[in-house]
């Protein structure tokens, strides 16, 4: 790569050899990248864990640092020419760009400071480090990305590194195969869709560089056109109903420093890129564009947590939790590109902001959230919720971490993704107008559609925690468990910090956040609360947490008083009606927790039930055993993919007699197509 | 029953609690807290079920005792005075010993009932392990077979002051 | 800093409270009476609660932090509900405006620790009452949102001051169709939050019928004070609040003395008055079974939904 250099006065200077910084940070990620690999190939395997961490958490800080100069306003870049003539490979990030590497560098930082402490086995291998290595780096170069070319290979090298992850446990685990097949599959789908979309801009652009591509009009048909291919493309990617299904298979399956990269980062390169069509290659897009997003984003955001809140697996329920968020993003970017189209720019731009609240919110708390769930695979061996329990007294810092994570989920205040939904809500009500009648229609809805999500999340992550770490072991192996390693904890720590300085400083984030769209608009108040004058409303999270804490204090005192005067005594056992039995199995399950819900909503869900009742031998109105077995599979799944499935293979089946083996047949075909040929030619 | 209907029965019946009778004196081990207002929990252990249908009409609007401060309550947890009728079967006395262990202090223990006093008809019984006062400690008394209504509210009285 | 807002603040959760207790008072004796019974007098409540005060509290082996910490947490939302509503005054305190998604998320703080505190018993009961409430809770939270919403469209603002101002300024939108459908579906709302029939009994003894009570049957002493008190009182202060929509003269509009005593007294009459309909209401109602609930609530979002939609069409 060589490297262009600018006169600027923002340079770094070694000697006669001047380096814009963003260009010195995206160097040395590059020589970072390459030195984590080699280290990755060569170390030893005792050493390999330590070695190859440290490397990747290197080459993470300089993604920081090379992402947070972007988003500073810095500009600069790296190109490299290539075979083609007029086809350069460009590392150009902008604001955005910046920002979104510095999502991805932070998380791949936690989730490398995770791995030194987890990886054990199969992922501690040498291929498994690479992959990572690989996967991550080409993770921070997609949102550095200038042109279409880098950016499609930045995304296949993303793709291909966290294939091989999934299949990391292929061994121990049989489903890992199939989950990588899904997951191969759609995403090679979403890298279609998404070249052919380009293809289409560059079409009309002429070039492939970013910057050119703003001459297609939004609503040309090549605009229309590329805008369908391209959202279809990044909505595979972000895990969006009805293209979803390879996420609660495949980040399941990958080890959990690579899930939590995967949820918490790479399905917002999805996002990423459709803020890329709808802020700078087209914006100013259609009223339909935002109906679009809104819908796909609102169905996706129920479907996921509705999914979410039934299942017993950890690290399934935590995958489909990210399908509902991601949906809540394409909502919240549907509602601004609405707005937008209607000309309500305060609106449509707080609508925005929510979009990236919501994504960085996203980030931290699913990171911290992914990187608990492997800490209790990894500390209980159970991966099935109805298992577990009575963590909290034997894992308390991964307690700690993950309860504040899920309420984070959960969008209590205050943590961040409490002040991303208020922004949302904001948008929403100073959005309402009676001029436009999409608008008019689709606000509520939306307001409907979040407000029953906010909900669902509630449930999930009640339950989440308070079945996994309340209350008593259900099985042996939680049990068993103790606290894990220093690395795992920290990184999940970290991350649930995130999540409560987001929460409580929200007014200097978001003004960082509004320069990396170009929001003006936005200001710090109070105690670092967030104002947006032109809708007039403010939120000073750490103002309220004072004022709760005044509340609390009265009734804190009182309740020393009382504790000096009457103690807390402690007895053996808790109430169960007087009985001696109160045994763990006793307890409410997480499949107990959510049934109510599934039966409000089992249309949707569809679970198959089977109860098989065994007689006595001896007589039939005696019963030996009972059998009741429940199986939630993915409706969408079902009744979509199945079918699709099955009618390609049949039209496989068809297609055998054409292709039969027989070599005159194939001359046929050779000598038809040609005469068609001549025949078109001829014309 | 119409809305309209009801209020109509509501007229027609007015009030059917009868007037209280004379406070009783004050019991002189009542715990001061529990001055005013009990919740109560009522234990069977064992019983024929007719010292249960007269705590039913002490609770009821005829003889009311909810003015008195006393309320009823669904676990041990809550209650300060455990109402134990009938006599301590086999298969109950150790879930009467947790209840009573269960309930915070300051709680006390009223047995109701011959039977909860001296196992009444059914001493010497092969399921009955004896009295209530042979299982756990016995604050209370209410005698009868089953004891009236007003002998139970007077007990309760002396215990809230009202 | 604004201290007059402050402090009108504090007086707001002082008098919410002592009233609160009163509020539960009056809604038993109300329907004492008309069951023909006497019941057991309006401050029967807070003797109860000082009775509790004075009891030993017990903790179970295996119990953890929650259930200490839990009903403080509870008592502390309810109040800091009680603080942010438009009860005395519509004046707001600095930097923490009454926005709905605030309060309604501040309110759902109180919910999730009744239902930890429930999950952390270990026992059958509060794994169900724990289940059952957080179903009703996120049902019931779009037709909060929604509600609040469609009341919002004229005002301008999501602010519960500003839109109880707004109604006080402009009081022919009180029985406009889109005050009185959205005001019919939150009064549904906070029956459902709340637990009062016809979602919930508060006064069953049998568990398998328990919402609320399921998850509270283990604790005691001051633990049960503090949860019994934090339900009271968001039951007053959401009471107040449909008050306050409904009927908003009285509320103060500024800090003067007067203004404030007639907004005091204006409170406690209008919840003198709610209350007893709310007993006099529970009399002829019964428990609906726990999976009718969520058609009632279904019922409660198309109304708040026609609400909306009526903004749109009714100026």
């Amino acid at each position: 790569m060589s490297t262009r250099t600018r006169p600027d006065h923002r340079s770094i200077a070694f000697g006669d050899w001047t380096m814009n910084p963003v260009e010195a940070a995206l160097t040395a990620e590059l020589l970072l990248a390459a030195l984590a690999c080699a280290v990755a190939a060569v170390a030893p395997a005792s050493m390999r864990r330590y070695l190859a961490g440290i490397a990747t958490i290197a080459m993470a800080a300089s993604g920081i640092v090379a992402g947070g100069l972007a988003l500073s306003g810095h500009s600069g870049g790296l190109w490299a020419p290539t075979a083609l003539p007029t086809v350069n490979l460009t590392l150009a990030p902008d604001r955005l760009g910046g920002l979104f590497i510095v999502i991805a560098s932070a998380v791949t930082l936690l989730a490398a400071l995770y791995a030194i402490g987890y990886v054990h086995g199969a992922a501690d291998s040498r291929s498994a480090w690479l992959a990572f290595i690989l996967f991550t780096f080409g993770l921070q170069m997609v949102p550095a990305a200038g042109d279409i070319i880098t950016f499609l290979l930045a995304w296949e090298l993303m793709a291909l590194g966290s294939g091989v992850l999934v299949l990391t446990d292929h061994r121990t685990r049989p489903q890992a195969r199939s989950a990588a097949l899904w997951y191969a599959v759609m995403t090679q789908l979403s890298f279609l869709l998404i070249l052919a979309g380009f293809a289409a801009l560059a079409s009309v652009a002429g070039t492939t560089t970013f910057d050119a591509l703003v001459t297609v009009s939004p609503t040309s048909t090549t605009g229309a056109l590329a805008f369908t291919l391209l959202i279809l493309g990044f909505a595979t990617k972000a895990g969006l109903v009805p293209l979803h299904i390879w996420l609660p298979r495949a980040h399941p399956e990958a080890p959990s420093h690579a899930s939590a990269v995967m949820s918490a980062a790479m399905v917002k390169m999805g996002v990423y890129g459709t803020l890329l069509v709808v802020l700078r290659f087209m914006p100013g897009g259609p009223a339909w564009w935002g109906i679009v997003l809104l819908s796909l984003g609102g169905i996706s955001a129920v479907y996921g947590i509705l999914q979410a809140s039934v299942t017993s697996d950890v690290k399934r329920l935590l995958a489909y939790s990210t399908t509902e968020n991601i949906g809540l993003i394409f909502l919240a970017i549907g509602a601004s590109v609405l707005l937008a189209s209607y000309h309500l720019t305060a609106a449509s731009q707080a609508a925005l902001l929510a979009a990236l609240l919501l994504a960085i919110s996203h980030a931290a708390f699913k990171c911290s959230l992914f990187l608990g769930a492997g800490a209790i695979v990894a500390a209980t061996g159970e991966r099935n919720l109805d298992r577990l329990g009575g963590l909290g007294v034997r894992m308390p810092w991964t307690a700690a971490a993950f309860g504040v994570a899920a309420l984070g989920a959960a969008a209590l205040p205050v943590t961040s993704g409490f002040v991303a939904e208020w922004t949302l809500f904001q948008s929403f009500i100073h959005g309402a107008t009676r001029d436009a009648i999409s608008v008019a229609v689709a606000l509520p809805v939306a307001v409907a559609v979040v407000a029953l999500t906010a909900g669902l999340a509630l449930v999930t992550f009640v339950k989440l925690y308070g079945i996994g770490f309340l209350a008593r072991p259900r099985s042996q192996g939680a049990d068993d468990a103790h606290e894990v390693s220093h690395p795992m904890r920290w990184a999940a720590l970290i991350g649930a910090g995130a999540v409560i300085a987001l929460g409580v400083f929200p007014g200097p984030v978001a003004q960082v956040l509004a320069s990396a769209v170009g929001i003006g608009d936005v200001a710090t108040i109070g105690f670092g609360g967030l104002s947006l004058p032109s809708l007039g409303v403010l939120l000073d999270p750490m103002a309220l947490a004072i004022t709760a804490l005044v509340c609390a204090l009265p009734v804190v005192v009182v309740s020393a008083l009382s504790a000096r005067r009457h103690p807390r005594r402690a007895t053996e056992l808790p109430w169960g009606c007087g009985g001696a039995r109160v045994s763990p199995r006793m307890q409410y399950t997480a499949t107990s927790y959510a049934e109510p819900l599934m039966r409000v909503f089992d249309d949707t869900l569809r679970p198959e039930q089977d109860v098989v009742v065994t007689h006595a031998t001896e007589s039939r109105y005696l019963v030996a055993q009972v059998r009741y077995r429940q199986k939630l599979s993915d409706v969408i799944e079902v009744r979509g993919y199945r079918p699709l499935l099955e009618f390609v293979d049949r039209l496989g089946v068809v297609s055998r007699r054409l292709q039969n083996g027989s070599v005159h047949r194939y001359l046929t075909f050779s000598f038809v197509a040609l005469i068609v040929v001549l025949i078109v030619v001829s014309l | 029953m119409s809305v309209l209907r009801l209020l109509q029965l509501m007229r027609r019946t007015g009030r059917v609690a009868e007037t209280a009778p004379a406070l009783p004196e004050q019991w002189d081990g009542v715990p001061a807290a529990l001055s005013g207002s009990i919740q109560i929990r009522h234990v069977d252990a064992g019983s024929c079920n007719g010292c249960e249908i007269e705590i039913g009409a002490v609770f009821g609007p005829v003889y009311d005792a909810e003015r008195y401060g006393a309320r009823l309550v669904a676990s041990p947890r809550h209650a300060d005075v455990l109402l134990v009728t009938g006599v301590v079967t086999r298969n109950m006395s150790e879930a009467l010993v947790r209840t009573v262990e269960a309930t915070p202090r300051p709680r006390l223990v009223i047995a109701v009932g011959d039977c909860a006093r001296n196992c009444g008809v059914f001493a010497d019984g092969h399921a009955v392990v004896g009295s209530v006062s042979d299982v756990v400690d016995v604050d209370l008394e209410v005698a009868g077979c089953p004891p009236e209504p007003d002998q139970i509210i007077a007990a309760l009285r002396s215990v809230t002051g009202r | 800093m604004n201290w007059t807002a402050t402090a009108v603040a504090l007086l707001q959760v002082l008098i919410a409270t002592l009233v609160a207790p009163l509020v539960i008072g009056i809604t038993r004796q109300t329907r004492a009476r008309l069951e023909g019974r006497v019941g057991a007098g309006i401050l029967q409540p807070w003797r109860d609660l000082r009775k509790l005060l004075r009891k030993e509290t017990l903790q179970a082996n295996g119990v953890s932090w929650i259930s200490s910490i839990g009903p403080i947490v509870v008592m502390a939302s309810s109040l800091l509900v009680a603080a942010l509503l438009p009860l005395i005054s519509t004046l707001t305190l600095p930097f923490v405006p009454d926005d709905l998604f605030v309060v309604v998320s501040v309110l759902l703080i109180g919910t999730v620790a009744v239902a930890l505190i429930g999950l952390d018993v270990g026992s059958a009961f509060g794994g169900m009452g724990s289940s059952r409430h957080m179903m009703i809770a996120a049902l019931v939270e779009p037709t909060v949102l929604v509600a609040v919403y469609a009341l919002s469209i004229p005002a301008g603002s999501s602010l519960l001051s500003s839109i109880v101002a707004t109604r006080l300024d402009a009081p022919a939108v009180i029985l406009s169709p889109v005050s009185l459908l959205a005001v019919v579906a939150l009064f549904v709302a906070v029956l459902a939050e709340t637990g009062r029939l016809p979602v919930d009994n508060p006064s069953t003894h049998l568990e398998l019928t328990m919402v609320h009570e399921a998850m509270i049957l283990e604790s005691s002493g001051r633990d049960l004070a503090w949860l019994e008190l934090g339900s009271w009182l968001r039951l007053s202060a959401l009471l107040g609040l449909v008050a306050n929509l409904m009927i908003p003269w009285g509320l103060a509009t500024d800090a003067t003395v007067l203004a404030l005593v007639v907004g005091t007294i204006a409170l406690l009459l209008k919840l003198t008055v709610f209350a007893a309909a709310l007993g006099a209401g529970e009399v002829f109602l019964a428990k609906l079974r726990l999976f009718r609930v969520p058609e009632l609530l279904a019922g409660s979002f198309v109304l708040a939904f026609l609400a909306v939609t009526a903004s749109y069409l009714v100026t």
